[in-house]
């Protein structure tokens, strides 16, 4: 059986921030959910079902969170499903949210993700060490540096490429009223200038901690087709997941990620993407990831993403246009980045992406990686049905 | 924020095992509603908020858990209330309201529709009763947290002779300003076990040696062994002494200081391929400047004097370079 036909009917977002001490937890979801439900123009009795996803409990000390939200969440009576798949969880809390309308179930489903990481320190809640070990972890930035380095290495990729992408993203970002960091004035010299903190990574290409929340109304055909201007209909989704470390295993440009985006593109119809997508919302939470992921999602051949990222085609007005809202890399609610990456690529096709537009984008990816680079999740949107 | 330490095996096959303590002290902002409640705490007010069907909720709830919607008016109720259901604690835990045995209570305020989970200190299960009546007693000097209502007790008890536990401390604010943000304490305690395969290669290294094992399948040397192959799905039973030289594959120099951090930054975080070996793990590269470390460079363990070996990879205290040519890069790029 065919899958039925889905859409974005609207998508909403908190101003994010380092702290958030003004608002609760629910306050701070709420917040994008209320959004969400105005761009929609649907009210609660039309939600069916709810789809929540947020990164590891350790991050706010609040096991199994789906249970205090509930009513934040207008769960009662309606079923709540937690997703959870570590830093790509935003994408594939949306992914799980589709295929309940995919499948016919459900007619709208309410989709949500956040992190509020002022309750505590994800470094810290990402550098336990359990008994026996090395104590040489730390955080994320020590996890992906070494395998930054080996890309570099691999693709023989002048040391300036990272600055060039951390410099377009939060000049991006300040074109966005949402984004944590709003950095006009940023340049790939003073990118250049800012401490090394895991060498081969900056501060200014390491993206902040944020407390944020994301939401989306996901609907079936009938409610996309009642969308003012348009929703976004999804022309394929794909998750794929590998083990975080074998003997073998390409941590620089992983299997899991590439049989991902070439499912995504066989089932979009897709053949040649760099010509076909029209932007692209990335998760690039450390500088370089924009041109290794370029490469995994088949924009650019192996070892030469760099060169579309240096020749300045990822930038707004580019061929390929990769996070115009400024990405993870000025915003990062870690459980909400990835759902903001689907959310921001909706936006595109439906035309509501502001100041950060781009011009006539019909076809835009989502894209969201989490754990060791180990889960990948990722939709194709249209403005026009598949 | 995390301590380990290793206990000695009952029996040399049994898997080790040892504790693993994380806490943290989390900081809970409480936004305008339970911000009303906690700020009216400490002024000894007890606050509801009146849900869309007229009930009052105790404590306030900030959406109605019917119509999703979100509640503002708030209620003020009594701090003496009845019993509707509750159950012996008969031996208290640290951190729980009361430090002898109580009961916990479901009490609905007057003035309320919803019950509130608190402690009752009834001194014995034979002064508890559903249907009781109960009041407050509060904290000598509220701050602005639950815990500014101590607990409790029957509505008849005599008023109490010793002094009322301080409540917890709240946040750092602004002199005059309004409680923003609890901290909330968690602690974790977890007692670890290391898997079989794993328990032999701690106690391999206990005798200064590197232990791993191969796959019957593809023959990849996995070091720490797992017991099976991740990528064959089989299991993996053939040890193999690996030598303590190898190379660094790739690594990170750590500039930046985290809570919880055990070596002092700036150090080279390297993956390390023994010879052999055809997965790297993570350790320390020292004896050069970190600028000079390079993928493809040799490098060998430094131990630990003899006597301080136990059952872990830090009886290396770093591995440090041999002097000898860096392997090509062809040779690992594949280990990359």
């Amino acid at each position: 059986m065919a899958k039925q036909l889905t859409a974005v009917l609207g998508t909403g977002q908190t101003h994010h921030r380092a702290k958030r001490t003004d608002v609760s937890m629910p306050g701070l979801i709420r917040e994008a959910v209320d959004r969400a439900l105005e761009d929609a123009q649907v009210d609660w009795p039309d939600i069916d079902a709810v789809v929540l996803g947020k990164a590891p409990d350790m991050f706010e000390g609040v096991m199994m969170p789906e249970l205090f939200l509930a009513d934040a969440l207008g769960a009662t009576g309606k079923p709540l499903l937690r997703v959870h798949t570590a830093g790509s969880v935003g994408g594939s809390t949306a992914l799980v949210a589709a295929t309940l309308i995919q499948a016919g179930v459900h007619r709208r489903v309410l989709t949500v993700a956040y992190e509020k990481q002022s309750e505590s320190n994800a470094m810290w809640a990402l550098s336990i060490l359990p008994p026996f070990q090395m104590p040489v972890g730390a955080g994320a930035g020590g996890y992906f540096a070494p395998h930054v380095r080996s890309y570099i290495r691999r693709s023989g990729a002048p040391t300036h490429v990272g600055a060039i992408v951390a410099a377009k993203d939060r000049r991006n970002g300040a074109l966005n009223p949402y984004a944590h960091l709003r950095q006009p004035d940023i340049t790939v010299e003073s990118v250049q200038a800012s401490q090394m903190l895991w060498d081969p990574i900056r501060y200014d290409e390491t993206c902040p901690s944020s407390d944020g929340a994301c939401a989306m109304v996901l609907g079936d055909e009938a409610a996309g087709d009642a969308v003012p201007g348009g929703a976004a209909w999804l022309h394929a989704t794909a998750m794929r997941t590998e083990p975080t470390t074998f003997a073998g295993r390409d941590q620089v440009n992983p299997q899991a990620g590439r049989d991902a985006a070439a499912a995504l593109w066989r089932d979009a119809g897709i053949t040649d993407p760099m010509s076909e997508v029209d932007v692209a919302e990335i998760y690039v939470p450390f500088s370089w990831f924009e041109p290794m992921w370029l490469e995994n999602l088949g924009f650019a051949p192996e070892g030469e993403g760099w060169k579309v990222t240096e020749s300045g085609e990822t930038a707004l007005g580019g061929r390929l246009p990769v996070n115009p809202s400024g990405g993870v890399l000025s915003s990062n609610p870690i459980g909400a980045s990835g759902m903001l990456r689907f959310s921001e690529a909706a936006k595109q096709v439906m035309g509501r992406a502001g100041d950060y537009q781009v011009d006539g984008a019909r076809t835009a990816l989502g894209h969201a990686y989490g754990g060791g680079s180990q889960f990948f999740a990722m939709w194709l949107v249209g403005a026009d049905k598949p | 924020m995390s301590a380990a330490g290793t206990e000695a095996p009952e029996t040399p096959e049994a898997p080790l095992s040892a504790p693993l303590e994380v806490g943290f002290d989390y900081t809970r902002s409480v936004g305008p509603v339970l911000g009303e409640f906690v700020n009216a705490l400490r002024e000894r007010r007890i606050l509801g908020v009146r849900g869309s069907d007229g009930r009052v909720h105790v404590p306030p709830v900030e959406y109605d858990p019917g119509t999703a919607r979100a509640l503002t008016e708030f209620v003020a109720v009594a701090d003496e209330g009845t019993v509707l259901s509750w159950s012996w604690n008969a031996e208290p835990l640290d951190g729980q309201p009361v430090t002898r045995p109580f009961a916990w209570a479901l009490i609905r305020l007057d003035g309320a529709d919803t019950a509130l989970l608190h402690a009752v200190d009834a001194g014995s299960p034979s002064a508890m009763r559903t249907g009781m009546r109960v009041r407050a007693r509060w904290a000598d000097e509220p701050v602005g947290h639950i815990r500014d209502l101590v607990s409790f007790v029957p509505a008849d008890a005599s008023p109490e002779p010793e002094p009322a536990p301080p409540s917890p401390p709240v946040a750092e604010r602004g002199e005059g300003e309004p409680v923003s943000t609890v901290i909330t304490p968690i602690t974790l305690r977890i007692q670890h076990s290391a898997s079989p395969e794993e328990s032999r290669y701690l106690r391999a290294l206990a005798e200064g040696r590197l232990l791993g094992q191969r796959c019957p399948v593809c023959g990849k040397v996995y070091i720490p062994p797992r017991g099976a192959c991740p990528v064959d799905g089989v299991p993996t039973e053939e040890e193999v002494d690996l030598p303590d030289t190898g190379i660094v594959t790739t690594f990170c120099i750590v500039n930046v200081p985290f809570l919880g951090q055990r070596i002092k930054p700036p150090y080279v975080a390297a993956y390390v391929l023994l010879d052999g070996a055809d997965i790297a793990f993570l350790h320390l590269v020292l004896g050069c400047a970190a600028e000079e470390v390079r993928m493809g460079l040799r490098v060998r363990a430094v131990w630990r004097p003899r006597e301080e070996w136990s059952t872990t990879l830090e009886n290396i205290t770093h591995f440090e370079p041999t002097g000898e040519p860096d392997a090509p890069y062809e040779s690992f790029a594949h280990h990359l």
